[in-house]
């Protein structure tokens, strides 16, 4: 099918098939999904300049409905989304400029690679150990199934900090936690967001349960409902940079608006440490992608 | 009880996927091949009004396809798993 934006002949039913795998991994783990959609978008040949615009475009589609399904499933924490906004998108805008500063020096792709390895392997081997732990707790019955959690103590310390203003997040279950630590989580989600250059929504998930203490299931629909926001404004921004095919967008999230349905209904079905478990894959094979992109980078040079 | 609603799971996932497909089939062969020109036009002369429709088309998209979703299950008396 011709695409007359991108200029390019691309088979749609494979950019449906690329929306249909992304967005079944969004609504089950509540990630935009952006570390692997970029890479199969290129894949089956959407041009370089075109894949980061047109696949925010139809991860804002795809959240829409997930965080939808997830409302009604009652895992979206509003008022918590919203104040994460306000940390991430100055995380974001400065994460961003500190790359601009950092271009000058000829070696940008491969520090942030690196770093963004060392985070993602970081994050999987974490995720995986805990939910592991939590999963032979819930055997010996010495925890709940649904929301074991066998790493608490961040979670402790970090609602154990009194600094005002003190709110209460009765949508996540947290009582009284203060405004400033789901700032600094928001923020610096966002800052690594913005100087990795990815959604984020990988960072945000495991922060939000192990840093703010929210049950996973509210912490993947809460982090779907913030990419709406935040994936709505990187496609107005992209597009007005001429970064959009929005046809391309269209045919992607028709297939990724059946897998968002099934990943976020899925989810009622696994209790908090088996998603966990299954979630620890996911950095590990962005890893495994911005390996392989470094390495042609270097075999480039 | 658990076994009763995945298999309303699974039916309402067909009945769901069999209205994406039929939705998807239109886009390819009718709506994206009308959008596509006026769309290439308005991407060439006038970038802010296509970046602004562009944010339109997919969140009314998406808000489309899960009404119209609710809507066929519910005439057809489908519980939903919600």
């Amino acid at each position: 099918m011709y695409f007359p934006v991108a200029d390019v002949v691309v088979n749609p039913l494979l950019l449906a098939a690329v929306g249909f795998l992304v967005g079944l991994l969004g609504g089950f783990f509540g990630v935009g999904g952006g570390f692997l959609a970029g890479p199969m978008m290129f894949l089956v040949g959407v041009p370089m300049n075109f894949v980061v615009g047109t696949d925010l475009a139809h991860m804002t589609g795809k959240s829409i409905v997930a965080a939808r399904r997830h409302r009604v499933l009652g895992h979206v924490d509003v008022k918590l989304g919203l104040l994460m906004v306000m940390g991430t998108v100055p995380g974001v805008e400065i994460g961003a400029r500190i790359i601009e500063r950092l271009e000058g020096t000829g070696v940008i792709d491969e520090v942030v690679g690196t770093i963004y390895v060392v985070i993602l392997v970081a994050i999987g081997a974490f995720t995986a150990w805990e939910s592991l732990r939590a999963l032979q707790l819930v055997r010996t019955e010495q925890m709940d199934a649904q929301e074991a959690l066998a790493f608490q103590g961040a979670a402790r310390r970090a609602r154990g900090l009194h600094i005002p203003p003190m709110i209460s997040l009765p949508g996540s279950g947290v009582e009284s936690i203060s405004l400033w630590v789901i700032l600094a989580v928001s923020f610096l989600t966002g800052l690594l967001a913005g100087v990795l250059g990815v959604g984020g929504g990988f960072i945000r998930m495991p922060m939000l349960v192990y840093l703010v203490g929210v049950p996973t299931h509210v912490a993947v629909g809460t982090d779907l409902f913030e990419i709406v926001i935040s994936a709505g404004f990187g496609t107005l921004t992209h597009a007005l940079k001429g970064n959009v095919d929005i046809l391309m967008a269209l045919v992607m999230h028709t297939g990724a608006a059946i897998g968002a349905q099934i990943g976020a209904v899925s989810t009622r079905y696994f209790a908090g440490p088996r998603i966990r478990l299954f979630f620890s894959v996911l950095p590990f094979i962005g890893a495994i992608l911005t390996v392989l992109r470094l390495f042609g980078l270097m075999v480039g040079h | 009880m658990r076994n009763h609603n995945l298999k309303l799971l699974i039916r309402n996932f067909a009945i769901e996927m069999v209205v994406y497909s039929v939705l998807l089939v239109a886009y390819f062969y009718l709506a994206l091949r009308f959008l596509g020109e006026p769309l290439k036009q308005m991407y060439e002369t006038r970038m802010v009004v296509y970046a602004i429709l562009a944010l339109v088309l997919i969140v009314a998209q998406a808000v489309m396809l899960e009404a119209l979703t609710s809507m066929i299950v519910r005439w057809l008396g489908l519980e939903r798993l919600e």
